[in-house]
């Protein structure tokens, strides 16, 4: 019985032509549904409040609260220092966005010339594999110091002694490894038939890269990338072991000016109020190009 | 009369040990069509990849307009430029729209004028009645929509030769019909095709003459009334009786 008669169109979610209503089969199943949901959430509040409340107070009880509590969140201090911070914070902003752009570029590069065939490109692609091999074979920390210190004491002239230069050469190096590794699977999951379908229409080999099996591979790999993009932000604060005055560094002087580390925390926060938001953006995109994929299906 | 528009030549091809087709010749004269039958893995998708340069052929040689298309120096993409390949799996471009699946070789490779090529893809979409998906993405149309969308394609670089594979193997019985009369409406205009087909009263249709793939040989051909009804060898008999079995004759 598809069309019961009973009345109350004015409610139903559905309106096919006005005609439909549902059946009394299916109003007690919404009505199940509902008060299932409402018990659910019911749950899961009581249950979130226990813990999350439960493990508040085991730490505010604890003995060394008090003190601890003074040294991390003396937020007059925090909020005194937070200025230079903020500042120190401007620095690890602009080695992003200038080592991200290198990074694209460079990984870019690397990921096509790993995954050509041609020839007389062969010396490039074994280089640029021991090159992936060994930079993300390398803790970062250590390609800081060597380039750093390294650099400088080879004293070549003409060679920058910039600390912040050379921390932001050493961050692309690194993350260029990465990069092409990602952009690199992204390529080789577009399937052999995309590129045999554009080849036989006669376009030429760098052709169906650029306009055939990049596209596609860059939608892919668009979740991947701005995740590496986080932890890049996350990264710049390394390069304050060179010297250089960024967010760390900064909270670093303020606090041992006062034996409070206050600044720590603030700088904490600060890097937590770009990079939380970019992680909720990098979910959804991916969560999209999930449910893509699936409509997608193998077209 | 006139030179073919393709001539193979003895022509041999294996993967490693396993050799997929040995000693095939035969030739298409313009505006015929010269369809393929046989089972599967008898060698009819490895002849057109062959044909295409896909695949590299082992010996032989195939020639494209009296032009030795497997020589050494030919070049690829020139060659690739006279032909027009549809697959099995369509193989639209899904990130793009279907207008622009159409126009990307002729606006990339021909250098046509988007507005000219435009032109002409919207021509064509409304000759075949897909005028009003020029817009929409390759995943909002049915399998049948997409494979035409495939074969105009395939044709907006004005081809000299159609290589079509199987088209109709991915489809649900009921959309091959319009993906058939497609292929006809090109047979008509005078398209000279080659294609390998599961589709027996298609083939009778559009082939002017029929091959019989067998492990590799070409095993008999002749006229599609010649194969198709009266065939003399018993592995085309047996092969016809399977294929009446399975319905599609």
């Amino acid at each position: 019985m598809g069309r019961s008669s009973e009345s109350n169109s004015g409610d139903a979610p559905y309106d096919f032509g006005g005609e439909w209503t549902p059946s009394q089969l299916e109003k007690d199943r919404r009505i199940a549904r509902k008060a299932r949901n409402t018990r659910n959430a019911w749950v899961a509040v009581s249950s979130s409040i226990f813990v999350i409340g439960g493990l508040a107070l085991f730490v505010v009880t604890s003995p060394g609260w008090k003190s601890l509590s003074d040294t991390f969140f003396a937020w007059a201090y925090g909020v005194e220092v937070l200025p230079k911070i903020i500042l120190g914070f401007g620095t690890n902003v602009m080695l992003t966005l200038i080592a991200s752009t290198c990074v694209a570029t460079f990984g870019l590069s690397i990921a096509l010339i790993r995954t050509s065939r041609s020839p007389a490109l062969a010396p490039f692609r074994i280089l640029a594999t021991i090159y992936v091999d060994v930079f993300r074979g390398i803790p970062m920390l250590l390609v800081i110091l060597l380039v750093g210190f390294g650099i400088p004491a080879l004293r070549i002239q003409g060679l920058t002694n910039n600390v912040l230069i050379l921390g932001t050469i050493a961050v692309v190096i690194t993350y260029t490894a990465y990069v092409a590794e990602v952009i690199r699977s992204g390529i080789l999951t577009i399937h052999p038939s995309q590129r045999a379908a554009a080849r036989s229409l006669g376009l030429s080999h760098f052709q169906s890269l650029r306009h055939v099996v990049l596209p596609q591979a860059f939608r892919r790999v668009t979740p991947p990338l701005l995740n590496d993009l986080v932890a890049l932000i996350k990264d710049t604060g390394l390069v304050s072991i060179l010297g250089v005055t960024d967010a760390v560094r900064a909270a670093q002087i303020a606090s041992s000016r006062s034996f409070n580390y206050t600044p720590y925390v603030m700088a904490a926060i600060i890097f937590l109020l770009v990079t939380i938001p970019l992680t909720r953006f990098t979910d959804r995109t991916l969560r999209r190009s999930i449910e893509r994929q699936n409509a997608t299906g193998v077209a | 009369m006139s030179e073919p528009v393709l001539k193979v030549d003895k022509l041999r091809k294996s993967y490693g040990s396993e050799v997929v087709l040995e000693d095939i010749s035969f030739s298409v004269p313009v505006h015929t069509a010269t369809v393929f039958i046989g089972s599967s893995g008898s060698g009819k998708s490895t002849l057109l990849r062959c044909i295409n340069l896909l695949d590299q052929v082992d010996d032989g040689s195939i020639k494209l307009d009296g032009e030795d298309i497997t020589a050494v120096d030919a070049d690829v993409d020139k060659v690739r430029r006279k032909l027009g390949i549809v697959f099995q799996s369509f193989n639209l471009f899904p990130h793009m729209k279907v207008i622009d699946n159409i126009t990307l070789a002729p606006i990339k490779v021909q250098g046509i004028s988007k507005e000219v090529a435009r032109d002409s893809a919207y021509k064509l979409l409304d000759r075949f009645g897909l005028r009003e998906k020029a817009e929409d993405y390759p995943d909002r149309l049915s399998g049948g929509q997409q494979q035409r969308v495939a074969i105009i394609r395939s044709i907006a670089v004005a081809p000299r030769l159609l290589l079509l594979d199987e088209i109709t193997s991915a489809l649900d019985p009921v959309l091959v019909n319009e993906v058939l009369s497609t292929v006809r409406d090109l047979k008509m205009e005078g398209m000279t095709m080659v294609l390998a087909t599961h589709e027996m009263g298609f083939a009778k249709q559009v082939a002017d003459e029929v091959c019989f793939l067998h492990h590799g040989k070409i095993l008999e051909w002749g006229t599609p009334a010649q194969i198709l009804e009266s065939p003399e060898k018993l592995e085309t008999k047996e092969f016809l009786k399977r294929v009446h079995e399975a319905g599609r004759l």
